[in-house]
């Protein structure tokens, strides 16, 4: 499990910097998105792989009995998914009014902050 | 978020208030969202950057009487809970972003127009605050991370606040470079977990010490320092910086030159002394040369730059490289000079901003060929910018002479004399930029024959944008001249840095 993991994590990275180094500004976000997945499962990797033992505690108890899985790289992970997900949707945001307003997503197209020298001539 | 920010209500009094002050920040922007319509929010704002600096004061003094002080957050103890932690270094950054917030606040009721005041200006704005003081404060590695978080959301929707064409292509290049450092930084986190199953800064301290694996830890630190170093804009990372900064309103630019890059470099300070100290020969020596490239690069695209807020923009880049050298030679001198440095700049940069930021108020442009005469017609402003541009180069006996002085100095003891060369001709080159931009901006006549008038903005509006800057300059003097408790202070935290013993027991609540 944990070797396959570690594939899955290498794959999505792999595909997120290929995505990244576009000119596009939308396959970027689309690395990125990837690239957020896969610092995720890295997170919930590292909290060790434990097969079917959700980290429940019986009634009566005070601590689970025997191995469970656990649940602190589960909450991070959560964590890290909902701010993820607003920076996400805050970029594609930003990404369509950038759109609607310099008509392009290339960014080499996108010189308005840093003209370049001729053009300041 | 929920773990990061529990209920201020379920929470018991918090003995020794360290919570107090980002608490106070993140509650005056909620209470100025909900008023941001109103006329009323920008005096909110005010009073809430007040009482932030308040806090912080009292936070500062509990610091000053008791040494380092921790508060765990909703009783749960450390290492498990979240962990708030002010030492020296910490109690001063606040202190000094509680300063920067009320200054900023104080000349956003100069510059920012109603109608973006309506967008929710200063609720982001405080939330800018909160995250950075936040981030200042926490003692645990992941809530660091979700203070950068807060910190960044509310930085790009200021830097893309207003609208126009430049601050989306600025926005959109910020965004992407700082996600991608946020993603490494997450990573890096997950795998220090993995090794050490801890994300307490002070029991991770132990546990990466005794890690079996030394070699993957040194690969962590690096991410680490690739994850900062991007937030800190050091060399080659830095090149978001110079493509967003000179877009946004002068204040929130202010406020970014000021606060945003220092949360890296203090992140950076406190990683690489607390955490990964296990092969400084390597990390830290990589950090020398980071930093160096870093001033020098800097100081050099400054030099290519005509445009005022460029300029300045640059030479934070350049500045970032002294304080990181600090943290790179890693003797309690060097250090000592970093903390010094962090200060000094924090108050220096920020203050230069609003001066171009009055500038342009008076004589429309920031490009300095478009502009002039400013000598001439506002000559208090004039006045105004030679002290923070002359503290920057690091003219005695203004403040930037003894941060320099200090960095200088610890490298003259190690025998760097490369080291002290390039800080010296950094220093040369800085001064050729000022120079710059008080020969075309304040002394030549304006090219288009006119006067630069100071009555063209209401009076209300100039002596809002005037305060702050009289305020900060009259703080780069009083450093300047009356060094000697800052620089003790700086050594104990340098102390502290470097044998963070204190850190570590008041956290973990063991005694020696």
């Amino acid at each position: 499990m944990e070797a396959l993991t570690a594939i899955v994590i290498g794959a999505l990275t792999a595909a997120a910097v290929y995505l990244m180094l576009a000119r596009n500004f939308m396959r970027f976000l689309f690395g990125l998105v990837l690239l957020s997945n896969a610092a995720n499962l890295t997170i919930f990797a590292s909290g060790r792989m434990t097969k079917g033992a959700p980290a429940l505690v019986p009634y009566g108890e005070d601590a689970p009995l025997g191995v469970v899985g656990n649940a602190l790289p589960q909450a991070l992970v959560l964590t890290a998914i909902v701010i993820g997900f607003g920076l996400l949707a805050f970029t594609l945001a930003l990404a369509f009014e950038a759109y609607r307003r310099l008509r392009s997503v290339d960014t080499d197209e996108m010189r308005y902050a840093e003209p370049k020298e001729e053009a300041t001539k | 978020m929920k773990c990061a920010m529990p209920n201020p209500r379920r929470k018991q009094r918090n003995e020794l208030g360290s919570g107090n002050a980002h608490r106070r920040a993140l509650l005056t922007a909620v209470v100025a969202f909900l008023a941001r319509s109103l006329p009323a929010g920008r005096w909110i704002s005010l009073a809430g950057s007040v009482l932030t600096l308040v806090a912080s004061a009292v936070l500062m003094a509990a610091v000053l009487d008791e040494g380092v002080i921790a508060a765990q957050m909703s009783n749960w103890d450390a290492p498990f809970g979240i962990t708030l932690v002010a030492d020296y270094l910490s109690a001063v950054m606040v202190v000094i972003t509680a300063i920067t917030g009320l200054a900023t606040a104080i000349y956003a009721l100069g510059e920012i127009p109603e109608e973006t005041e309506a967008l929710g200006f200063y609720a982001l704005f405080q939330t800018l605050i909160a995250g950075v003081t936040g981030a200042f404060l926490t003692g645990d590695l992941f809530n660091l991370y979700v203070w950068f978080e807060v910190m960044l959301i509310a930085s790009f929707s200021l830097l893309v606040i207003g609208g126009g064409k430049e601050r989306l292509d600025a926005g959109i290049k910020y965004v992407a470079l700082n996600l991608v450092s946020t993603l490494i930084f997450l990573s890096g986190i997950g795998l220090l977990y993995g090794v050490t199953g801890t994300l307490n800064l002070a029991d991770m301290r132990d546990a990466v010490a005794e890690a079996e694996n030394q070699g993957l830890i040194t690969v962590i630190a690096m991410m680490f320092m690739v994850g900062f170093g991007v937030k800190a804009a050091v060399f080659p990372l830095f090149f978001w910086l110079p493509a967003s900064y000179h877009t946004p309103y002068f204040a929130i630019s202010a406020v970014f030159a000021g606060l945003l890059t220092k949360v890296g470099v203090y992140a950076l300070m406190r990683m690489f002394t607390l955490v990964f100290v296990g092969d400084v020969g390597f990390t830290h020596e990589i950090l020398i040369w980071v930093s160096l490239l870093t001033m020098f690069t800097g100081v050099i695209g400054a030099a290519a730059q005509t445009d005022f807020r460029k300029i300045l923009s640059f030479h934070i880049i350049s500045q970032i490289g002294y304080m990181t050298l600090g943290l790179a030679l890693f003797t309690p001198l060097a250090l000592m000079g970093g903390v010094f440095y962090l200060v000094h700049h924090i108050i220096v940069k920020a203050n230069l901003f609003f001066v171009a930021g009055l500038a342009k108020q008076y004589a429309g442009d920031t490009d300095l060929n478009r502009i002039g005469g400013l000598y001439k017609s506002a000559p208090l402003l004039a006045a105004l910018f030679i002290i923070p541009a002359f503290s920057l180069a690091g003219f005695p006996p203004l403040s930037g002479f003894w941060a320099k002085y200090l960095i200088v100095k610890a490298a003259l003891e190690l025998n760097m004399w490369f080291v002290t060369f390039v800080s010296l001709l950094v220093g040369l080159l800085t001064i050729y930029s000022m120079t710059k931009i008080w020969g075309m901006a304040f002394w030549k006549p304006h090219p288009d024959g006119i006067d630069p008038t100071p009555d063209r903005a209401p009076a209300r509006v100039t002596a809002a944008m005037i305060v702050p800057i009289a305020g900060l300059a009259l703080m780069t003097i009083i450093i300047g001249f009356y060094p000697e408790p800052f620089v003790q202070f700086a050594e104990t935290a340098a102390t502290q840095l470097l044998d963070p013993t204190d850190y570590v027991t008041t956290v973990l609540g063991v005694q020696p």
